[in-house]
């Protein structure tokens, strides 16, 4: 394969341009041998998070595993959006079982392909937040403490888009959602203690957890390749705005993700064997507003009237995340 | 050769010579001894080559199986009652996904109230999950069944699960011809999965299918379990062939030929009816035993075969359906349907109530007399339905 040497663009970002980088540190995507593991034709919303964040990861576990990948889909979005009978956009090898069961199904997976002898092929199992914080707990919780050769990767965009933007364990306080609507005193999703499945997964000690959302996607194949070098349970967490469930612009999706790192709303991080090994720190920290105006399913909390209540309550949840995860940043 | 061993031991180490590589449990009374003898063999290492997973529920059990047996292994689980309907959701998946999962079910009651004694409750609720249902009526049937099981799951490419009554066969213990290696070895073949999650050959399993296809895909389920019935046979008379033992699959008449009244049942209670069937055919009562091995699919032809002389039939259920009457009685009917025949349903022994020859006795003498409601409770204490309604019936 030939190399192009091209001028240095400035993307407007923090990114420095894939070109620039050495030609083995560039994105898998960048590359002519690319795996392509789902294609184009799936029938995902414009502007979709999830579609874009299971590409790169499947790209790049491909990529790290010599395409010696097995792949299990829990019930979702993603499921859906890529396999209507009699179309198929997986290139890769794929199973669907079941809503609440995809971590023990990899592990099924997983101890086959242990028995055959085959334990050069790698397990994937992903599925979306509600699959995995909430129907799927207890099986993806039964894989970690069985130290399960799995990755399991969370696609979380905060709320059960599939079935029409219903709230999930993993939605967070004030959003509106289909079942928290935004009326009465305290409209949307009520303040809960919350459910951070990646410290859950911390808690079992697991060799590798880590943290990503769509705006990092370097960092989110880095973490792939990171994870796909390790053997046991591992768990990746990746935020994946969604314009219909969250009510934003298609094209902001990139946008929003950077947002709800920058804001300390979503921590980005990697963990090992239940210690923080390291933070993506915040340069330049923004307050929650800048985050949460550019979606409807806050516009509850601007209008008629700004609540300033309510969003004093989320800012305080990201400055807490700032502090317990130490991820800096000027305010 | 004959060894005193638990019904739980003798079918471990029957499932043990069918070589699973993936078995995933966990643990329901009384299933328990199974998968406990099943992990000495493989932890001891007279079981290689196979993964023992301890999974965290019966959900997950099942999920483990399904994904075991989409990576080309061959797989198996067993459960019992509560673990059986806690996995209702994958059981239905891991039919429709055509897997060849084999399943022991050591049948007990469901609560509430709770109870972990045995009747058919368990299995019966899952007839139409899309699983073959084999029903053992004794321990020597419920290790032959396992290596017939594997055999036809994977000739077939679809689940079966082995019904064998809990306690009544899983503890007890008697003499059992374990079948020799080299004998499950010569009836079955090395698994060769329909399709397998490979990344040499991707394929998509567990597409989403709409109302343009649906249909065809539970008819061709209904097809596969339809060709199921005409290889029951003849599997079974390949395993008799090299066992030099065992019945014919689907239906196991016993004293039948001319019986004017037939009692059909399923699983241990046959051996109490077969010799309450001899006493009363010492005096002069022309009745006889027709046990169901195969109750999915459901063997409509060999029942009309065996029970078309018969005048009436006693259908005894080991499980109720509530606000209806018999569970297996109303397939019964519907395959005798257009006859003369008489039919009875009793429902008996539930939640481990013994079911004794005496009231066997009685009941089929009463029926045989036509003396017998449609739907009788055997050994019913009416004096404590009175206390709990006040008086009413």
């Amino acid at each position: 394969m030939t190399v192009q040497r091209v001028k240095f663009y400035q993307t407007g970002s923090f990114a420095v341009g894939n070109r620039l980088l050495d030609p083995a540190q560039r994105s898998t995507q960048a590359r002519m041998d690319r795996a392509n593991s789902i294609t184009s034709g799936h029938r995902a919303c414009q502007g979709c998070g999830e579609a874009l964040a299971a590409r790169y990861v499947l790209d790049a576990a491909s990529r790290a595993t010599g395409g010696q990948l097995v792949v299990v889909n829990a019930t979702g979005c993603l499921e859906v959006f890529s396999t209507p009978y009699p179309e198929s956009a997986w290139r890769v090898p794929w199973l669907h079982s079941l809503f609440g069961n995809a971590p023990a199904v990899a592990s099924g997976v997983a101890a086959a392909l242990r028995a055959r002898g085959r334990t050069e092929i790698r397990v994937i199992g992903q599925g979306g937040d509600g699959g995995t914080v909430d129907i799927g707990f207890g099986a993806l919780s039964g894989m970690f403490e069985r130290n399960d050769d799995v990755l399991y990767v969370c696609y979380d965009n905060q709320a059960y888009m599939n079935t029409g933007v219903q709230r999930s364990g993993a939605t967070p306080p004030a959003a509106r959602t289909a079942t928290t609507p935004a009326v009465g005193p305290q409209p949307g999703n009520t303040f809960g203690q919350g459910k951070s499945a990646p410290l859950v997964a911390m808690a079992h000690e697991i060799p590798y957890v880590a943290t990503a959302t769509v705006a990092g996607l370097r960092d989110l194949e880095a973490k792939v390749f990171r994870a796909m070098q390790l053997r046991g349970a591992r768990y990746l967490h990746v935020l994946v705005p969604c314009p219909l469930g969250w009510g934003s612009g298609t094209g902001e999706t990139i946008r929003l993700g950077r947002l709800a790192v920058e804001t300390g709303l979503f921590p980005v991080f990697e963990a090992e064997r239940g210690e923080v090994v390291a933070v993506t720190p915040i340069r330049r920290r923004l307050p929650v507003e800048e985050y949460l105006r550019p979606q409807r399913r806050y516009a509850h909390l601007f209008e008629p009237a700004v609540r300033s209540d309510v969003i004093e309550r989320l800012q305080a949840m990201a400055d807490r995340n700032v502090r317990r995860f130490h991820l800096g940043g000027k305010r | 050769m004959l060894s005193q061993i638990e019904g739980s031991r003798a079918v471990a180490e029957a499932v043990a010579r069918c070589r699973p590589q993936v078995i995933c449990a966990y643990p329901i009374s009384p299933q328990t001894h199974i998968v406990e003898a099943l992990s000495a063999l493989v932890k001891s290492g007279r079981l290689t080559g196979c993964e023992y997973v301890n999974v965290e529920s019966e959900f997950a059990a099942m999920s483990v199986a399904i994904g075991a047996s989409a990576a080309g292994a061959r797989a198996y689980t067993a459960t019992a009652s509560q673990g059986l309907l806690y996995m209702v959701e994958a059981l239905y998946n891991a039919a429709g996904l055509g897997l060849p999962i084999v399943m022991t079910v050591a049948n007990r009651a469901i609560g509430a109230p709770i109870n972990i004694w045995n009747d058919h409750s368990d299995t019966m609720s899952q007839r139409d999950s899309g699983w073959i249902q084999l029903y053992a009526e004794s321990n020597q049937d419920a290790v032959d069944l396992h290596v017939l099981a594997f055999r036809l799951a994977e000739e077939l490419s679809t689940p079966v699960m082995v019904c064998m009554d809990g306690f009544v066969l899983t503890h007890a213990v008697e003499p059992v011809d374990l079948p020799d290696p080299s004998q499950v070895d010569a009836f079955l073949p090395a698994l060769r999965p329909r399709q397998v999650l490979d990344p040499a050959e991707p394929v998509s399993i567990g597409a989403m299918v709409g109302p343009e296809a649906f249909t065809e895909v539970r008819y061709l389920a209904h097809l596969t379990q339809l060709r199921a019935l005409d290889r029951i046979p003849v599997l079974a008379r390949e395993l008799r062939d090299v066992l030099g033992r065992g019945g014919t699959g689907l239906v196991d008449p016993y004293r039948c030929e001319d019986a004017e009244t037939v009692v059909v049942a399923l699983g241990s209670v046959l051996g109490t009816l077969k010799d309450t069937v001899d006493e009363l055919r010492a005096e002069g009562v022309a009745v006889g035993v027709l046990g169901v091995t195969t109750f999915r699919p459901f063997p409509a032809d060999a029942l009309r075969e065996a029970l078309r002389r018969a005048r009436r039939v006693v259908v005894l259920e080991r499980a109720f359906a509530v606000g209806v009457g018999g569970v297996v009685s109303a397939d019964i009917a519907a395959a005798m349907a257009g006859t003369p025949q008489r039919h009875y349903t009793v429902v008996a022994g539930l939640g481990g109530r013994p079911v004794t020859r005496d009231s066997l006795h009685s009941m089929i003498a009463d029926a045989a007399a036509d003396q017998l409601a449609p739907l009788t409770f055997l050994d019913l204490d009416h004096d404590l339905v009175r206390q709990a309604t006040g008086g009413q019936p």
